[in-house]
């Protein structure tokens, strides 16, 4: 029964619960400040120096589960004492390299930045090294160690750099929030703000859902989470939350599929407007090209305007994988219809603040999308969905050329080659995670089983196909 | 006369979707589509009754099967 991935997730999971704990009790405001010490109790320290270092971090964790630092705009944030100002060198050559005679790290390397000493051991010279790794791979002593930070490394948007006193630094101009860094940090020194003490407020305010009702709208990424429990009793923890009734984002989904085909045949090239990170990427970094972003709402958004259009007194909550979705619903054009954003590891800590045993709950169902609406959680879903979207919609004199790209490289190599006007391709599938969603940095667990867990759950959809899926919402539609 | 289909997750297995497509059908058959407006929405919080509609905001539960029957007993006659 494995719930996260790390013991950092476990970490920032037992302050989200606490937290979530004071909050339902409403005694955050007195209690928030012994946070720390309920969860590191005793003398004797368990990850840092001291327990007041570790107090002092969990104080700023505590901080980052109320909402972290309001003047700062981005959702990802770094605490700097939590840092480790770890090593910044680059390609390093280790002891481990023996000296031998075929030298594969100087053949390979095209800017000659290798050379050997008396005993033929490797170096690097660092003014010639451009950090292509070339030489590390070729190894055969695996000698040849990357020494860049794991923040660094994993923001390949280079957003992150090393402040002055070598904590790690986030250029808001740059980030896009995806939260690879969040994921990444081995110290978890970066994290995502989170606004559970809205939901916690939203839900406590609805009074029963009496006031107003509360919907929860779920990413179809929840297919490859919480695997120690069923799908359908985890619907059944989220109605227990307070919650009025869990919706599908793939019904979203399923909308965009129709919608998006419709709008690529019309202008002949187009990208998706399903990743908030992707999107953020694209206006950021290739302005020329975002007037191709497909005008559609995200799925989540769409889903929740479709709420709020036909039931007056809703409030809609996202629980998804994701941290830029956290970026997204702050935005003008999505804030009138989703409420707030938690994550996967948020609704964990929301359960077992609680005290609910799901595993042991009686199994809800959740079924309102297609199979294709659903497959968009796992990259290639979207671009299948738009195929059938043509497919379904009779248009044939279409030729449709999908470029799945997953992870934000992908992404990049497509959009430059789009800017270049030599993309192979008339439809490009953006996706800042790798894999997907499934791969988003707010999920439990990440795993090899995932993609064939998405792809299960969308078999089992009632609806076959995406045009029955969405033919009940047009009931609502105005003539 | 307004007449709200649940399409939760519940009724949607029980058959929201032939409901709403039966009502759609009657209506027009009937020329009732100035007079009769069709809603869908999610959950009435009363998912063991499924399929809930609601007519003017009183609960009726339905089926696929006796949709035709509802429609002519309690939107046809009293339309």
């Amino acid at each position: 029964m494995r719930k996260f991935d790390t013991k950092v997730q476990h970490l920032k999971y037992k302050v989200l619960r606490e937290v979530a704990r004071q909050a339902w009790a409403d005694r955050l405001l007195e209690t928030a400040l012994d946070i720390p010490k309920m969860i590191v109790p005793g003398k004797e320290p368990t990850m840092r120096c001291c327990v007041y270092k570790e107090r002092a971090i969990l104080g700023e964790r505590v901080k980052l589960a109320m909402g972290g630092d309001k003047t700062n705009p981005n959702v990802i944030e770094v605490i700097d004492i939590a840092c480790d100002e770890c090593p910044v060198g680059g390609y390093e050559v280790t002891d481990a390299c023996r000296g031998c005679l075929a030298h594969r790290c100087e053949d390979v390397c095209k800017r000659g930045a290798i050379s050997f000493d008396r005993y033929q051991r490797a170096y690097i010279d660092k003014s010639k090294c451009v950090e292509c790794g070339a030489c590390a791979k070729v190894c055969p002593y695996g000698a040849i160690a990357d020494r860049k930070r794991p923040c660094e490394r994993s923001c390949k948007i280079k957003a992150i750099s090393m402040k002055e006193d070598k904590t790690a630094f986030i250029d808001n101009s740059k980030c896009i929030s995806c939260g690879a860094c969040v994921y990444q940090c081995p110290f978890g020194a970066i994290s995502d703000k989170s606004f559970i003490l809205n939901v916690i407020d939203i839900i406590k305010k609805s009074e029963n859902n009496t006031k107003y009702k509360v919907y929860a709208v779920i990413a179809p990424s929840i297919s490859s989470q919480f695997q120690y429990a069923k799908l359908g009793q985890v619907i059944s923890g989220i109605k227990a939350l307070g919650f009025h009734t869990v919706v599908e984002a793939a019904l979203g989904a399923d909308m965009v599929a129709y919608e998006e085909s419709r709008e690529l045949v019309e202008k002949g090239f187009l990208t998706s407007s399903c990743c908030p990170a992707f999107v953020d990427y694209v206006k950021k970094q290739f302005p020329d090209l975002s007037q191709y972003i497909s005008h559609n709402l995200s799925p989540a958004a769409v889903i929740a305007k479709y709420i709020k259009d036909t039931s007056k007194d809703a409030k809609v909550i996202f629980i998804g994988p994701c941290t830029a979705k956290k970026m997204e619903f702050q935005k003008e054009e999505v804030r009138p219809y989703i409420d707030s954003v938690i994550t996967f590891e948020e609704l964990q800590a929301l359960f077992d603040s609680k005290d609910l045993e799901i595993m042991s709950m009686e199994e809800d169902v959740l079924d309102n999308a297609s199979y294709y609406g659903r497959i968009f959680a796992r990259s290639g879903g979207l671009s299948d969905a738009v195929a059938q979207a043509l497919k379904e919609q009779g248009i044939d004199n279409f030729d449709l050329k999908a470029v799945p790209c997953d992870g934000i490289e992908a992404c990049r190599v497509a959009l430059l080659k789009a800017s270049k006007r030599v993309l192979d391709g008339n439809f490009i599938e953006g996706m800042a995670c790798t894999g997907g969603c499934i791969g988003g940095a707010g999920c439990l667990t990440h795993g090899e089983k995932n993609k064939a867990e998405v792809d299960k759950y969308g078999m089992q959809a009632y609806e076959k196909t995406i045009g029955s899926a969405i033919s009940v919402l047009e009931l609502n539609k105005p003539e | 006369m307004k007449i709200a289909i649940c399409i939760g997750s519940s009724c949607h297995l029980k058959g929201s979707r032939q409901v709403v497509e039966e009502l759609q059908y009657l209506v027009a058959q009937n020329n009732l589509k100035d007079k009769v407006e069709l809603s869908g929405t999610f959950c009435m919080g009363n998912c063991q009754k499924g399929v809930c509609v609601t007519v003017d905001g009183k609960d009726f539960s339905l089926t696929p099967e006796t949709t035709k029957e509802f429609f002519e007993k309690e939107v046809l006659a009293k339309v």
